[in-house]
């Protein structure tokens, strides 16, 4: 069966886990946002202010370390803008989150064009190349998709596993899912809850921030505008699939990419002539709301979501 | 302007122009008219940066023209669709008279705007033709299938796997009509080649591009039609060739990108030009403008693959060429979706 025999091959695979990587970082981000009890509608702007720092950063000499850390850096500030506004003033998590997207996305063509006023074509950057790390391809099955990465890629399976450690084996990680569940009782510990929230928010936004940059700095080598593309969109419903748990969005965010990857594949076989090419396009969000269907029904939302917290007030 | 523009003068032009004659008939002592020696006035508007590649041909043939004193050219660039209507008419409000740029998300309401201003000449990109009851709106988009042709020969002779990969955005009759002729040009060198045909649904994703076309050479492709860009990054990471389309991106990638099918949008301006010059602007498709007996494409030099290429395909290359432009060779026109093969 040359359908099946798609899922067989390690490039496939390799595929997958390289268009997993910027949603991976931005789920995460938006993960710890929301388990602090706080939506963040601007992780599709701050994903281009993301991807567009990042590159610049190498672009004007920083290296590729240097544009990854600017990125994550100009995420935090933007992620500061985004907490002041939704928990130190407790105003519409939608409305800033949407204005925090569209403000980062005017801002960063402004940033661009002010700091490339006559370039003729995209400029080019030497973005990231694959490393080998030998070790992983022992791992059954995912190992040799594993062991052809570039180093953010690593980063963002290492964001899963530093996540998931800090919210559930520490005491911060406590205290985060606490003031996504009741913030009362967080603040009646004597713990601030706007600290933690703006705390966390500011960190995801950095993350969100990652994901973008390894569009420009991994994926490709040169910014475009429009080149998130939505990205940020799929990264809050794999939050929701994932049941606000980092293993399960991880697993989300690899199960959308796997159909996209798919969908590329299935496109050029035998039977993508006979299919609209648009069917193929939807495969993977169409796939990805019906398991969001299954997966979803016992997901424990926190109580505390797109809840303002008001300290005195019952 | 001619009178039978004048003739359909709308209210707020009218107030305008009352306005403009009251300020400067005192100064002047007559009213204000235009001489045909006058740079028009000219605006641009593009929904992508003017570097990216569509937009940046428009753009050099435009700041050509100005240089030329044919045109006073301002613009705006990175304009969202949604958007695209208010900025013609703060354009038209201005005192443009010709605004040029592309109308292909906006194409309803665009012509609303166009019916708004019949004094202003609009020439835009757009999928569909021009419409007789809107005569100030011509059309135009970067119909060159006939470099598109002449590359696909250059592919044809190229490939040794016969399995060649196409990545594009949207089929829209613009990139079905250029993949169409490609293909036709490869068939000339080998009949039995197998094309892969993807659209990845955006025009600015060069990652997804990128990836699809990974696809594509896992799938046995050993060169590549780069429509969009990332699809030259992944023919040079994977060291395999690639045609690259409406710009020469060879500099970038010169061990890779073996020909490439440029488009020049001169013709078009300079045409538009030289019809708001003698008043007689009307409907029309500028698309044969972008036709190679117009001059309005041509295949890029062959650079570093010269003398690479086998001598069949330069020879017939160069025997089209010179039957396209006296016209006893046609590329076929096709705007179907290509599909794969």
């Amino acid at each position: 069966m040359e359908i099946l025999e798609i899922f067989l091959t390690a490039s496939f695979w390799t595929a997958a886990i390289r268009i997993a990587s910027p949603l991976i970082l931005a789920t995460m981000g938006e993960l710890i946002c929301e388990r602090a009890g706080v939506l963040n509608l601007g992780i599709e702007g701050i994903m281009v202010a993301g991807a567009f720092v990042g590159w610049f950063g190498a672009y004007i000499g920083m290296g590729l370390w240097g544009g990854v850390l600017l990125a994550f850096v100009v995420g935090m500030l933007l992620g500061l803008l985004h907490a002041s506004m939704t928990v130190s003033l407790g105003l519409s998590q939608h409305v800033v989150g949407l204005g925090v997207t569209l403000l980062a996305t005017s801002l960063t063509y402004y940033a661009y064009r002010v700091a490339l006023p006559e370039v003729t074509s995209p400029p080019k950057i030497e973005a990231f190349q694959p490393v080998s790390v030998v070790i992983l391809a022992y791992i059954p099955i995912l190992g040799p998709a594993l062991a052809e990465q570039t180093p953010l890629t690593y980063l963002a399976i290492a964001t899963v596993l530093i996540t998931s450690f800090v919210l559930y084996r520490t005491p911060l990680g406590l205290a985060l899912r606490a003031v996504g569940e009741n913030p009362s009782s967080v603040s009646a510990q004597g713990l601030s809850v706007l600290g933690l929230r703006v705390g966390a928010v500011v960190v995801g936004s950095g993350l969100m921030a990652l994901g973008g940059a390894f569009l420009t700095l991994s994926a490709f080598d040169s910014f475009f505008f429009g080149m998130v593309n939505g990205r940020g969109w799929v990264c809050i419903a794999l939050v929701v699939f994932g049941a606000w748990k980092p293993h399960k969005a991880f697993l989300g965010a690899i199960l959308f990419a796997a159909f996209d990857a798919f969908q590329i594949r299935l496109q050029q076989s035998s039977i993508g002539a006979d299919i609209p090419y648009q069917i193929f396009l939807m495969m993977p969000y169409f796939l990805s709301i019906a398991a969001l269907v299954v997966m979803s029904r016992k997901a424990e939302v926190p109580a505390a979501l797109m809840v303002p917290f008001y300290k005195g007030e019952r | 302007m001619s009178s039978h523009q004048s003739l359909k003068i709308s209210r707020r032009t009218l107030i305008k122009g009352t306005a403009s004659a009251l300020v400067l008939a005192p100064s002047l002592g007559i009213l204000p008219l235009a001489s045909a020696k006058d740079p028009i006035k000219t605006a641009g508007i593009y929904t992508v940066p003017v570097e990216q590649q569509w937009v940046s041909r428009i753009h050099k043939a435009a700041l050509a023209a100005q240089s030329r004193g044919d045109i006073a050219y301002t613009f705006t660039e990175n304009t969202a669709n949604t958007d695209y209507p208010r900025v013609m008419r703060e354009y038209a409000e201005q005192g443009n008279t010709l605004i040029i740029g592309e109308i292909f998300g906006a194409e309803a309401e665009a012509r609303e705007v166009v019916a708004e201003y019949p004094d202003v000449a609009f020439l835009m990109g757009s999928s569909f033709k021009e419409d007789p009851s809107l005569p100030n709106l011509a059309v135009f988009d970067n119909y060159i299938q006939d470099a598109s042709y002449l590359s696909g020969i250059i592919a044809g002779a190229m490939t040794k796997s016969g399995n060649i990969g196409m990545v594009g955005g949207f089929p829209i009759p613009e990139v079905n009509r250029l993949m169409h002729a490609f293909m036709a040009g490869a068939r000339e060198m080998n009949p039995n080649i197998r094309f892969q045909v993807s659209f990845i649904g955006s025009w600015f994703d060069p990652p997804k591009a990128k990836e699809t076309a990974f696809a594509m050479i896992e799938g046995g492709a050993d060169l590549l039609y780069a429509e969009r860009f990332g699809v030259s990054d992944a023919a040079k990471e994977r060291g395999i060739l690639a045609i690259g389309n409406v710009i020469d991106t060879q500099d970038q990638y010169p061990s890779t990108v073996v020909a490439s099918a440029i488009w020049h949008f001169e013709p078009t301006m300079d045409a538009a030009v030289a019809a708001v010059q003698a008043g007689n602007f009307k409907a029309a498709d500028y698309g044969i403008y972008s036709f190679m007996k117009h001059g309005g494409c041509t295949l890029a030099p062959y650079g570093t693959f010269a003398g690479k290429i086998p001598q069949k395909a330069v020879d017939m290359v160069a025997k089209r060429t010179a039957e396209i432009k006296n016209g006893s060779y046609t590329v076929t026109i096709n705007d179907d979706e290509p599909k794969s093969s």
